[in-house]
């Protein structure tokens, strides 16, 4: 039998070469993982089903995290948004709720996300720009107003001052008198990756992690229902890397917060369950799948076989997914509607519990309502219309992508062993290894698509001009203007002697080792501003300066 | 002796102005520019028009390059224009990249930004608009 089979193989391989057409050599995926032209059942000799696949909803959960997947509910369409005012995202939320969308997802603007408040001249021209802006509890008063938080989950894209805006949820919930037990969501307050890629660090990358794993702990003790971080590759891809580096570095990521949180005293069961994942899907399909279905496996064992965890909850990686911004070209923009339409196909084939897809104007601004409409019927489109929800993982079992999927897998082991021998994640963002490692993929990718070894499409190739001029988005001026007279206001009104006891107190705290929860939920519900606390903190804390190198 | 070799050793510091982190794009652009033969000093993160300024005079540079991919454009880099104005080194000329829209690229080159480069456009003319004085080629 085998011996017949690879005489055919053979006879194959010489009609291959022998062909008028010469095949092309040295295919590889995006990021360099060199491609045979065909595989057959000798590149997954010795490959065991139950080892490597398994079950949907079975250890390793290659296949997916649920028996069901998504015959028994598709993903979840999670766009994310916001800009402008408190006010007005309130307004489109709850549009939003209205049309039965049952999650929120935050997107704040860079003064925010950088901890300054609107009315500090560093924040000048960003006001309300990227997201919404949020000062002090009032506007997240605002922004939820009229929402009953028991009712929705909320996801916060925010990292470095991630803890302030947990803690002035808890405290609008609160006064709506919901408990803290009862609220759902996620925050992102994956600090790790903002050294390595996404670089809104604030603080030196201990206290940092000290703030995470605070986060980590009070929700573990008091909210079931929240996902205290959201280990993210998107942001590493996005600036560069390859795919197996983004695996690598977000499951090595993951890894140090686990150790971290384990080190707090708590126990493993208790707070892996509530980790989630968030991954980039780009334009190199098979790729892509290979990357989501390894990271499944990865996961489970490392969390299984490292670390004892021994709730299946905790070997589960559940992981959004976005469509990757960088794909998109400014040069015949409508193009950009048929690349996030494959790159959510492979998200899907790679069994993602959620997915946003990038509108085809981001490239230029904020996306337009069409633009965004576009980017979320082509969601719908390929849930309802294609068929892919009909079978769990369609690829399992293909000769390609499981080798494919083992490749990823080695791949990232490759990098764990490295980042072990340089001494860990802390060690790794410190001496510059991931900058330098993403900044090298970057400059390769560049170097390809230059010397034309890589096309995009009205790039490099089938340019015909600019194509259509597309409208944009605008933020007037208004809305910095109307935030900065908000700010002002809460700072002249609220009793400021409680403000600096409260902010005293928390800078004691910090000096200790007591989880600083509690004293941010006192601070906030001062109307301490999120810049005031962030200045508190880094008196402490110092403030972080990256090694420079391009 | 190709014109290439008698060229002037231009020098250019780039920047990420503004409070975004995006800096993927200075980075490969300060390399190619690099290895190119452009003597590039990248000033990093989170530079404020001022520091842009002041660093520029202070290294003498023929031209600023910064990169924003915050909204804050037309907040940031007229500034930049206008202290270059204040201190006298108009000489230094200013060019810039990330996310621009169309209608604020034509209304900074009004002002006096010489070129918006945005996301797609090749590497090779970004440093042929160097090598040409800081026009397009």
């Amino acid at each position: 039998m085998a011996l017949r089979r690879k005489t055919a193989y053979e006879e194959w391989a010489a009609r291959y070469r022998s062909g008028k057409l010469v095949p092309k050599e040295n295919a590889t995926t995006m990021s360099g993982v060199p491609l045979q032209p065909l595989y057959t059942p000798e590149d997954l000799e010795g490959w065991s089903y139950e080892e490597k696949l398994g079950y949907p909803g079975e250890f390793p959960y290659t296949r997916g995290v649920y028996p069901s997947m998504y015959r028994g509910q598709p993903w979840t369409i999670r766009q994310f948004a916001g800009y402008g005012t408190a006010e007005e995202t309130n307004r489109r939320y709850k549009f939003l709720l209205s049309q039965g969308q049952a999650g929120l997802s935050v997107a704040f603007d860079m003064p925010t996300l950088m901890g300054y408040d609107s009315d500090d001249p560093l924040a000048a021209g960003e006001v309300g720009h990227c997201g919404v802006a949020i000062d002090s509890l009032e506007d997240m008063e605002t922004l939820f107003q009229g929402i009953r938080l028991d009712q929705i989950t909320t996801s916060m894209t925010i990292n470095s001052p991630a803890a302030i805006l947990y803690a002035m949820y808890i405290a609008v919930g609160e006064k709506e008198g919901i408990s803290p037990e009862k609220l759902g969501g996620t925050l992102q307050n994956d600090i790790l990756k903002e050294y390595i890629a996404q670089k809104e660090y604030i603080f030196p990358p201990e206290p940092s992690m000290r703030l995470v794993v605070d986060t980590i702990v009070f929700a573990a003790r008091h909210m079931p229902r929240w996902n205290a971080v959201s280990i993210s590759g998107y942001h590493i891809r996005e600036a560069g890397s390859t795919a197996t580096q983004e695996l690598a570095f977000t499951l090595a990521d993951g890894m140090a917060y686990v150790e971290a949180s384990v080190k707090a005293g708590l126990k493993v069961d208790q707070f892996a369950p509530r980790l989630s994942f968030f991954f980039d899907s780009h334009i190199d399909f098979f790729e892509e799948i290979a990357k989501f279905r390894a990271a499944r496996r990865l996961w489970a064992r490392l969390m299984r076989d490292k670390y004892g965890a021994k709730d299946p909850k905790s070997w589960m990686l559940r992981f959004h997914t976005q469509t990757a911004g960088v794909s998109l070209t400014r040069q015949q923009v409508e193009n950009n509607i048929s690349r996030t339409a494959y790159e959510a196909m492979a998200a899907v084939l790679g069994g993602t519990n959620s997915l946003h897809t990038n509108s085809m104007d981001e490239v230029l601004a904020l996306p337009t309502e069409r633009a965004a409409q576009i980017a979320l019927r082509t969601q719908q489109v390929l849930a309802h219309e294609t068929g892919v929800t009909n079978t769990i993982d369609p690829l399992g079992g293909s000769y390609f992508v499981e080798q494919l999927t083992d490749e990823m897998e080695r791949g990232a082991q490759r990098y764990f062993d490295e980042i072990d021998a340089q001494g860990g994640v802390l060690r790794c963002i410190e001496n510059g290894f991931f900058q330098r490692e993403i900044a090298d993929a970057a400059f390769e990718f560049e170097r390809k698509l230059e010397a034309n070894e890589r096309i995009i499409v009205g790039v490099n190739a089938y340019k015909d001009g600019e194509g259509a001029e597309v409208p944009t988005l605008r933020i007037g001026p208004e809305t910095e203007q109307g935030q900065v007279r908000r700010v002002k206001g809460v700072k002249a009104r609220r009793d400021n002697t409680s403000v600096t006891n409260r902010l005293e107190e928390l800078k004691a705290a910090a000096r200790g080792r007591d989880n600083l929860m509690p004293l941010l939920l006192n601070c906030v519900k001062a109307y301490a501003t999120e810049g005031e606390i962030m200045a508190a903190l880094k008196e402490v804390f110092g403030i972080y300066r990256e090694p420079i190198l391009f | 002796m190709s014109a290439r070799d008698t060229q002037k050793q231009w020098r250019v510091l780039t920047a990420k102005v503004g409070l975004d982190g995006h800096d993927r794009g200075v980075k490969v652009v300060s390399r190619a520019l690099r290895d190119a033969g452009v003597e590039v000093i990248y000033a990093g993160l989170r530079q404020t028009p001022e520091m842009v300024v002041e660093a520029a005079i202070q290294e003498d540079v023929d031209a600023i390059g910064v990169s924003l991919h915050s909204g804050a454009h037309m907040t940031l880099i007229p500034r930049i224009l206008e202290l270059l104005k204040q201190r006298n080194a108009t000489d230094i000329v200013v060019f810039g990249g990330g996310i621009i829209p169309q209608d604020d690229a034509r209304e900074l080159k009004k002002m006096g930004v010489v070129e918006i480069f945005g996301p797609g456009t090749s590497l090779q003319s970004i440093i042929d608009f160097v090598n040409h004085g800081f026009k397009a080629a």
